[in-house]
């Protein structure tokens, strides 16, 4: 159970990113959060894990309060939470392997990864989760060398190999083509229906929310407009949600 | 729109103004520089540019033996009284021989010389010998003469003002090339040297780049700016690095004093070199395990953080066996390697290097330590600890730390301007930085955290722009004066140079690196410095590859020039040969360094085009 209470952010220099957030998640929900570009989406997903540190407000996860944990506790909770990214964020010159390898950071002793030393067992699971998003003969090339979906594939990967109970996906596939994006989302509603893993996914395309969303926040300059199931989204929730002058399409 | 509607005649007289004052600072630029054109047309000005010129032309590299024919003939100046002949042996025609016509004659007169039987196509002087001496090496008037293909030549001598009633002589020195050519002198010594440039600008960069790669780190603000820790934090790091270096330091004194007996031995020396790292290996195998999956019990942290200390003390063991044994086989190598001693030099040399860098490094490991221990207290108990605790804590550790800060730079003071008055640089600025850390304390909140990696940014940045405006020039002249005129003076120059400039470059690389990875990796719950391995690491290297190269590039011009002021290499040739004005050999010298710095050049940027 993830709860979000009056979280509150602005950001050096007046920006206000968020307003009194406040909702729930239970355990192994896939929860959609959209909204406009910059209606801070992507702050609200980078509280979660204090990426970005929120100004008020509290964020509890199964009890453990995560605005108030020390740098060492957030390590320890960060490990858990596998986060997905609009633009990848792999590491272009490393091996695909090597990416892999680094969602595995929190849990190998520092002195021990500084020399690029993994234990063998984490070695044998990056190769898996490789096989689980379909790219284990991607292992040894270049990161830079895949394409886009396979990018994200590794970028999904990097999260799973954090034994993750909870995953923080930004817009994954708002770089991708549809079939793409279709097939990245897949992966995404199969590790939260197979592994029971929250899933908390930050979209642009409501015909994605509808199809693989259990709830909906909608977000609008950083407040909470709509809250619900993804079919309750008629033509006014959509015009509250996007402003007066949006049309749907598609 | 208005437009703008200036009087023009304002315009004109602005313009005028203008120009007016840049020709007055042209005019009081010529006055500063001396500029002065009819220098350049004087005869004599012209006639040494010529000569210098011509002598740079011909790079003193190559020359042949040469086989050189002397003749001497007889002559009188004036004419003898009596007239007649000159006395003197009759020419044997079989050999070289000159005729003079006439055989004597007034200062001023002109004789005609001729020589015969002579070796075909040679050139040498024509000289008049004064005093009646054939082998005098005194020697007048330089006309070159030259043999045609039957080894005859014709030539007219002007008799100098030198009156004598005995027998003076013409001297036919006629050279000639014989064997094969050969190097010069002059050439080896350039060779010599140009290899010692070369080496000295590799070794600069390989030092400089070393060090200068984590002070990039430092020097980022990318990298820096998120870093920040609690007072009672930076408090103990403050305290814990200074004991724990001097801890370190008399550590290593310690283990080399009581290892000093045993180390005599070469057996317990080879025995401890190949047994120490397995103790090492398998103790840090033991006390830091690969995983962490959860925090392990007190009692077991203790006890590992104590083996880490055991395996500290082993390695540092270890280190000072090895550095004795490397000079041992550094010296029994030297000598049996006949022309590659210069490899078991190499290995004493890196024992030496081993000896001198233990203590610093178990001083820095054992600082370092401490300081991250106490620091770790620090965040701790100012997390866990009530606020009015943390209050007094930080009020009490601030005002140690700001006393132990300055009182180590008033050491500093008392050791560089030896005032002996421990009055002012002991105890006032102690007084003075415990005042500073309380209030520092004061004015903070008990758990408030201080921006302790934009401090240190600042620090470094400054540091590394004061050094990098000494020109490496400078560096060598104190330099030498430390470790004595040679080209180690010159690598320690250029080094620090190659350092404080390629971290200026090096950090600015770090800061504009994709902050999209290091995001992602700092979310799966990596630390700082695993982030900066795996996140920034792979993403600099190309441009680090290139820099590094473009500052060889760089080191090998500047290491032509450094032996100007005795830092060694081809510098030191050439300056010596333009003050004896040899300009011949200083031509090779320049031709060697063009050549060097081309093809550094050429092969610079070949590597940079294939691997970045």
């Amino acid at each position: 159970m993830l709860q979000i209470k009056n979280l509150t952010k602005v950001y050096e220099g007046g920006v206000q990113a968020l307003t009194d957030v406040s909702f729930e998640v239970p355990e192994g929900q896939f929860l959609a959060v959209i909204g406009l570009s910059g209606s801070g989406k992507s702050t609200l997903l980078r509280c979660i894990n204090r990426l970005v540190d929120p100004t008020s407000g509290q964020i509890l996860w199964n009890g453990e309060d995560i605005t108030a944990a020390t740098p060492d506790e957030m390590r320890r909770i960060r490990r858990r939470i596998g986060m997905v990214f609009q633009h990848f964020n792999l590491v272009h010159r490393s091996k695909v392997i090597t990416n892999v390898l680094a969602g595995r950071l929190g849990y190998t002793n520092p002195a021990w990864s500084l020399m690029n030393r993994f234990p063998k067992e984490d070695v044998d699971k990056a190769i898996q989760q490789l096989e689980r998003v379909g790219i284990a003969d991607k292992a040894e090339n270049r990161a830079d060398e895949l394409s886009g979906g396979q990018q994200q594939r590794v970028g999904i990967a990097r999260a799973l190999m954090q034994d993750p109970q909870m995953i923080l996906a930004d817009e994954p596939v708002a770089s991708l083509d549809p079939v793409l994006a279709h097939s990245i989302m897949k992966h995404l509603e199969e590790i939260n229906k197979t592994d029971k893993v929250t899933v908390l996914c930050s979209l642009h395309f409501l015909d994605l929310v509808h199809r693989y969303a259990d709830r909906v926040i909608a977000l609008n300059e950083g407040r909470v407009v709509f809250e619900g199931s993804p079919k309750e989204i008629d033509d006014k929730k959509f015009k509250d949600i996007y402003g007066r002058d949006a049309e749907r399409v598609g | 729109m208005q437009k703008n509607n200036k009087p023009s005649i304002l315009k004109s007289l602005r313009l005028g103004a203008i120009v007016l004052l840049v020709m007055v600072v042209l005019a009081y630029g010529f006055e500063i520089t001396q500029v002065d054109l009819t220098e350049l047309r004087s005869e004599t000005r012209i006639n040494s540019l010529v000569r210098v010129t011509r002598a740079l032309a011909r790079p003193e590299l190559i020359e042949y033996d040469q086989q050189e024919e002397i003749i001497n003939a007889p002559i009188h100046v004036p004419c003898p009284v009596g007239g007649g002949q000159v006395k003197g042996e009759v020419p044997n025609t079989q050999q070289p021989y000159l005729v003079l016509t006439p055989s004597c004659g007034n200062p001023g007169d002109t004789i005609q010389v001729e020589g015969y039987n002579f070796s075909p196509n040679t050139e040498g002087p024509l000289r008049f010998i004064p005093g009646n001496d054939p082998g005098n090496t005194v020697s007048l008037g330089r006309d070159i003469v030259e043999t045609d293909q039957t080894g005859h030549f014709i030539a007219n001598l002007v008799l100098p003002d030198r009156l004598s009633d005995d027998n003076q002589y013409i001297r036919a020195t006629l050279r000639r090339n014989v064997g094969s050519p050969h190097l010069t002198q002059t050439a080896k010594d350039t060779w010599d040297k140009i290899v010692e440039t070369v080496f000295l600008a590799l070794l600069a960069t390989i030092a400089g780049t070393i060090f200068a790669v984590p002070l990039s780190f430092l020097a980022a603000r990318n990298l820096m700016k998120p870093v920040r820790n609690s007072v009672t934090n930076i408090a103990l790091t403050v305290i814990g690095w200074p004991v724990g270096m001097a801890i370190g330091y008399l550590a290593v004194q310690f283990v080399s004093n009581v290892t000093a007996p045993i180390a005599a031995n070469l057996a317990v020396i080879i025995a401890s070199v190949v047994v120490t790292p397995f103790i090492v290996v398998y103790g840090v195998r033991w006390a830091l395990p690969e995983r962490d999956i959860r925090t392990p019990p007190l009692w077991l942290r203790l006890v590992r953080g104590v083996v880490m200390i055991l395996v500290v003390l082993a390695s540092i063991f270890g280190l000072l066996q090895l550095a004795a044994l490397v000079a041992n086989i550094g010296n029994a190598l030297s000598g049996v390697l006949g022309p590659f001693a210069f490899l078991g030099n190499f290995l004493f040399q890196i024992s030496e290097i081993l000896r001198v860098l233990t203590p610093a490094l178990g001083a820095l490991a054992a600082g370092g330590a401490l300081g991250s221990f106490f620091g770790g207290i620090g965040q701790r108990s100012s997390e866990r600890l009530p606020v009015t605790t943390v209050k007094i804590l930080n009020l009490l550790l601030m005002s140690v730390a700001g006393a132990l800060v300055l009182g180590l730079l008033g050491a500093l003071v008392e050791w560089l301007y030896q005032i002996d008055r421990p009055l002012y640089t002991l105890w006032i600025p102690m007084a003075v930085g415990g005042g500073l850390g309380l209030f520092l304390a004061i004015t903070t909140k008990a758990r408030d955290t201080l921006p302790t990696g934009m401090v240190i940014y600042t620090i470094t940045r400054t540091l590394l722009n004061g050094l990098r405006s000494i020109e490496a020039l400078v560096m060598a002249i104190v330099f030498v004066i430390a470790v004595g005129i040679g080209p180690f003076a010159g690598v320690l120059a250029l080094g620090l140079h190659t350092i404080v400039s390629l971290g200026k470059l090096y950090s600015e690389q770090v800061e504009s690196i994709m902050p999209g990875p290091l995001e992602a990796i700092e979310a799966t719950g990596a630390n700082r410095l695993q982030t900066i391995i795996y996140g920034v690491v792979p993403q600099i290297v190309p441009p680090y590859i290139s820099y590094t190269m473009y500052r060889w590039d760089i080191n090998v011009r500047m290491s032509t020039i450094i032996g100007f002021v005795g830092g060694g290499g081809i510098g030191f040739l050439l300056q010596q040969n333009i003050n004896l004005l040899n300009y011949r050999a200083a031509s090779a010298q320049m031709l060697a360094i063009a050549v060097v710095v081309a093809s550094m050049d050429y092969i610079s940027s070949m590597l940079r085009e294939r691997y970045v």
